[in-house]
């Protein structure tokens, strides 16, 4: 074709959907530039006063918007024209574009209201058809509200072609209009008795969208809905049913009773999977609580799942966990087939398998199950490998490692978990590792060990998803380096050439880590000779056999080989890890003149036993979990000002800093530290190592008598009445304390319990907030109001027919006449109370709704008992 | 609730869309792009369903069938069966089997109307509303004699509602 067009062959020749869509397929022009090109042409043809040729060009729009993702939203108006249109082959473009691109903000979408009702009033049902396709999709408050009429006329007519679409706009109608529950309601509570099967179905669809909304309002048609449960045949209208009764069952429990017999027979009678899944569905979910109806459907779950179909193996699997909190027997029961399915094909009947594997988890399987599932993790693909890794840990992390006991298997299974060659959940492990060092002391020497198997695995450094893992190891074996079997290697490994390969931050961690090794063997030195030279023979304190392992040449050595490794790195290009090379040569600087002369180190004067001991202190202060909320917790002081200008606070430091500062001049290149050292010193002399300077204290308990409001309260003599105390309260001694937890595992003998003491905070654990719930409140004010308009609809409803009831229950076999009379009856008295709404003006309307919608309240419970 | 009913060819191309709830035409086709690219990962007899509640948000499920070069699927909520929508699919390719006589991609392709007034017979607003193929045919052979006529009559066009039986 030419690429000059012009517009005569616009109007004679103009390409119909047809040809566009051939075009597309030849692709001369490539698909962008063909879909410009076709829309130039479409918008020179959609403004045609011929209405042919606007509704082709209308029509190629609609399809080049639904599958290339043109946008329509320009072409409103001319949606408009078209749909005005007497054709129906024009109306029907029409419409579609206009279901296909209204929204509630489209403008002209207020000029179609007439042009619906024209078309709802149509003799020709397929016009009628269209307009309540139209309704139904893009229908508004006012559409609704100007429309009631017509659909309300509809809802009664004679053909059921139309009149199922009428009943299926409902939904639409009363959702955006609640006043139309009040015209339409009677009429459709009629068709769930009508014997027409499309009707039915079309209408407890309906009941079904709007149960699922408010179950409340629904539950005085619960004898209505038995009886299209007990009656019917039909498999669509049963699951809708079925699924009308789950969300009534659930407010309404005595109802569960009621109907568990008829969907028991169902699902014996009936050979449709899909009805079968629906009533396992209905009990699992909603009748949990009838064992008969379980034990069937726990049996038909078996059939699912032994079934060669994917698909019900999938369904079978999905209601298991549904039962399972509840009746974890049906899982245990097909336990092989959960562990079987958890090497099927399928993602979908994995995952749901590993679901259920999960929740059989208790203390007594986890080891087993965690096996199981560690050597599928080693095979799968990397998606689902992640997915079981994941679902491990949080099922063993739940409440604070609730499950496990044994905590060096633990510890042990998440080494193993950084070996697993698709392992991503880094971060995961990272956090678990340092926080089961915070919370289980007897943890902590198995948690060295296999944090020092990482560390020296040189495999692991490679991979980027396995560097936080390494990053908590490190941390470990710095932090609880006491139980290390040998130091000296740990620094070796924290210091291996191959720890390039990290991101700074972690480096960093490993340097620091390497440093509190060195301040540990220095300590671990010095205090043994101490021991040796005043000649007590006395063995040093349990769990330090490592202690007298070194010898002066073996800390040389030591120094030595960390002053070689970080001397390069003293010029790093990352801040962080600079620094804190450089802190750990300057401290090295300090102590190695007089550990390389081999100075009489028994005299506690000199100044390499001072800083050593001095770091020791720093280091040894132990971490604890700190809640999430302890910051929260933390109450303000009556006086303290938090905002005020804090001017006068250099006064208040200045008179304690000086005499420090005067006394610290031998460590002459380290004044900075002073603050800091008033505050280890005091420490230092709280944990009684030996004999420090008591001034620092003295005049700190001066200070704290002095400017008491300015310290944060401390109970710490009722808690910690076992040394390692301070004047400070640390900040997660705070939390603790303030969190009432009695967090005391420091001394607690750990023979008297089989399971390690796991310190555990009150909350801060877990600070989930549920957003969802906050959604419900927002969506349930907004439903109020419609399900307000059924139970008032419904309690004029039930007046009539409760004396209905009366007389029809004893002859059941008049029961049928006495339905017809019935539906006679209500059409009779709509037919009265829309008359009487007319006449009536709004405020009086507005006023018996008030009334019975008190008077509903009362009603809702006592009709359901006709039932039961 | 019918969410969306989609269906593509195994290229990815869709073949038809519709959305019950609106939604702009960008999201339209982010969101068909990423069902198929889960589809197509998928392995053959595996099950039915899919996971896209990151897709399609909370209680929305999916099922889908592979047919020759084709995808059919149906995204819905919690009120509808799962199993019930795959038969649905299968009420929607037999009536197109029988519109058609053996129908093959090319046939939804060029035939765009057929197809949704096909569609637009089973699946009403959302909601299921007809599942007898022999119904849908039935309205479809009388939409299509109405468009004939009122093209053919276009000069009288006022005559289409006298002139439609029944």
């Amino acid at each position: 074709m030419s690429s000059s067009s012009t517009s005569i062959m616009d109007n004679l020749f103009q390409r119909s959907l047809e040809d566009l869509i051939k075009g597309f397929r030849l692709q001369l022009l490539g698909e962008s530039n063909f879909i410009s090109r076709a829309l130039e042409e479409i918008r020179r043809e959609i403004k045609s006063t011929d209405l042919s040729t606007k509704s082709t060009a209308l029509h190629k729009l609609s399809y080049l918007a639904a599958l290339h993702g043109v946008d329509m939203s320009w072409a409103a108006f001319h949606a408009v024209e078209v749909v005005s249109s007497s054709r129906f082959q024009h109306k029907r473009i029409g419409y579609q574009a206009i279901t296909q691109s209204f929204n509630d903000q489209t403008s002209v979408l207020l000029l179609i209201t007439n042009q619906v009702r024209k078309d709802l009033n149509s003799a020709n049902e397929y016009e009628v058809s269209l307009a309540l396709e139209c309704l139904s999709r893009i229908g508004t408050h006012d559409l609704a509200r100007d429309l009631t009429p017509e659909v309300f006329t509809l809802l009664g007519s004679s053909k059921s072609f139309v009149k199922k679409k009428a009943i299926g706009v409902v939904l639409r109608v009363f959702e955006k209009y609640h006043d139309a529950v009040k015209v339409c309601f009677k009429r459709l509570v009629e068709n769930l008795e009508s014997s027409d099967p499309q009707i039915l179905s079309a209408v407890v669809g309906v009941f079904c969208e709007l149960a699922t909304k408010d179950p409340q309002s629904c539950l005085p048609l619960a004898p209505e809905f038995y009886k299209v449960l007990v009656d019917s045949r039909n498999n669509w209208v049963l699951i809708k049913v079925l699924k009308i009764f789950a969300k009534l069952a659930s407010i309404e429990p005595r109802l569960g009773k009621k109907v568990a017999e008829p969907i028991c027979e169902h699902m014996r009678r009936t050979v449709a999977k899909s009805l079968v899944f629906e009533c396992v569905r209905t009990v699992v979910s909603s009748l949990s609580d009838n064992e008969a109806a379980v034990k069937l459907v726990v049996a038909k779950i078996r059939e699912f799942l032994v079934e060669d179909d994917p698909n019900l193996k999938y369904l079978g699997l999905n209601a298991l966990s549904i039962v399972a909190p509840k009746h974890l027997w049906a899982v245990l029961e097909n336990k092989e087939v959960v562990v079987k399915a958890m090497s099927d094909e399928d993602p979908n009947v994995k995952l749901e398998a590993l679901h259920l594997l999960m929740a059989m988890v208790n203390e007594d399987n986890v080891s087993e199950i965690s096996r199981i599932l560690m050597n599928y993790a080693l095979k799968s693909d990397p998606l689902f490998c992640n997915e079981i890794i994941f679902s491990v840990l949080s099922a063993c992390s739940r409440n604070a490692y609730e499950i496990i006991v044994d905590f060096d298997w633990y510890v042990s299974l998440l080494g193993e978990m950084a070996r697993i060659p698709h392992c991503q959940r880094g971060e995961e492990i990272e956090h678990q590792l340092i926080d089961i060092g915070m919370r289980v002391r007897d943890a902590r020497p198995q948690l060295v060990r296999v944090s020092w198997a990482l560390l020296i695995d040189p495999a692991l450094l490679g991979n980027l998803f396995l560097h936080p893992i390494l990053s908590a190891a490190a941390w470990v074996s710095g932090e609880y380096v006491e139980f290390s079997k040998n130091p000296y290697e740990t620094v070796e490994a924290l210091l291996q050439p191959r720890t390039g390969l990290l991101p700074p931050s972690i480096r960093a961690v490993y340097i620091h880590s390497a440093f509190k090794v060195l301040i540990f063997c220095l300590g671990s030195y010095f205090s043994s000779q101490e021991t040796t030279s005043s000649a007590l023979a006395q063995e040093s304190s349990s769990g330090s056999s490592s202690m007298n392992a070194f010898t002066h040449g073996s800390i040389l050595n030591l120094v030595n080989v960390i002053e070689r490794d970080l001397g390069p790195l003293s010029g790093s290009h990352d801040v962080e890890v600079q620094e804190r090379a450089k802190n750990v040569l300057g401290y090295i600087s300090m102590i190695k003149q007089e550990i390389a002369e081999k100075l009489n180190l028994q005299d506690n004067e000199t100044e390499s036993f001072g800083v050593a001991a001095f770091m020791e202190d720093v280091f040894s202060e132990e971490f604890g979990p700190v809640s999430a909320t302890a910051q929260e917790k933390v109450c303000v002081p009556d006086g303290l000002e938090l905002k005020e200008n804090l001017g006068d606070l250099k006064e208040i430091c200045g008179e304690f800093l000086k005499p420090m500062e005067s006394n610290s001049v031998s460590y002459t290149d380290k004044i900075s530290f002073s603050v800091s050292k008033v505050r280890i010193r005091d420490q230092q002399e709280a944990s009684s190592s030996s004999s420090p300077p008591h001034e620092a204290s003295s005049l700190l308990a001066e200070h704290r008598k002095r400017h008491g409001m300015y310290y944060l309260p401390s109970q710490k003599d009722d808690l910690h009445s076992d040394g390692t105390s301070s004047d400070y309260p640390l900040a997660n001694e705070l939390a603790n304390e303030i969190s009432q937890d009695p967090f005391n595992p420091k001394r607690k003998p750990s023979q008297s319990k089989p399971r390690p003491v796991v310190v555990k905070l009150d909350d801060g654990d877990k600070s989930r907030i549920t957003p969802q719930a906050k959604i419900n409140i927002q969506t349930a004010t907004e439903d109020e109001s419609l399900s307000l308009a059924i139970q008032s609809a419904l309690l004029v409803k039930n007046k009539g027919k409760e004396k209905d009831r009366y007389e029809g229950n004893p002859y059941s076999g008049q029961q049928e006449k006495e339905e017809s009379s019935r539906i006679e009856h209500h059409q009779k008295s709509e037919n009265k109370k829309k008359k009487k709404k007319k006449k009536n003006g709004e405020s009086s309307k507005h006023k018996s709704r008030r009334q019975n919608e008190i008077a509903s309240a009362s009603e809702q419970v006592l009709i359901p008992d006709f039932l039961l | 609730m019918i969410k969306a009913v989609m269906m593509m060819n195994t290229q990815g191309k869709p073949r038809l869309a519709k959305f019950y709830d609106y939604m702009p035409v960008e999201k339209q086709q982010e969101l068909i792009r990423g069902v198929f690219s889960v589809l197509c990962s998928r392995p053959e007899n595996v099950s039915n369903f899919l996971e896209i509640e990151s897709l399609f948000g909370p209680d929305s499920r999916l099922v889908y069938k592979h047919y020759a070069t084709l995808y059919f699927v149906l995204v819905f909520d919690g009120s509808e069966n799962e199993l019930a929508m795959l038969d649905l699919i299968q009420v929607l390719v037999e009536t197109l089997d029988k519109c058609f006589s053996n129908v093959c991609e090319l046939d939804i392709v060029f035939n765009y109307s057929k197809m949704h007034a096909v569609l637009d017979e089973i699946v009403f607003g959302g909601q299921v509303l007809e599942t007898s193929s022999a119904e849908v045919m039935k309205a479809v052979e009388e939409i299509s004699k109405l468009e004939a006529a009122s093209n053919s009559i276009s000069l009288v066009p006022k005559s289409v509602s006298g002139w439609r039986g029944r």
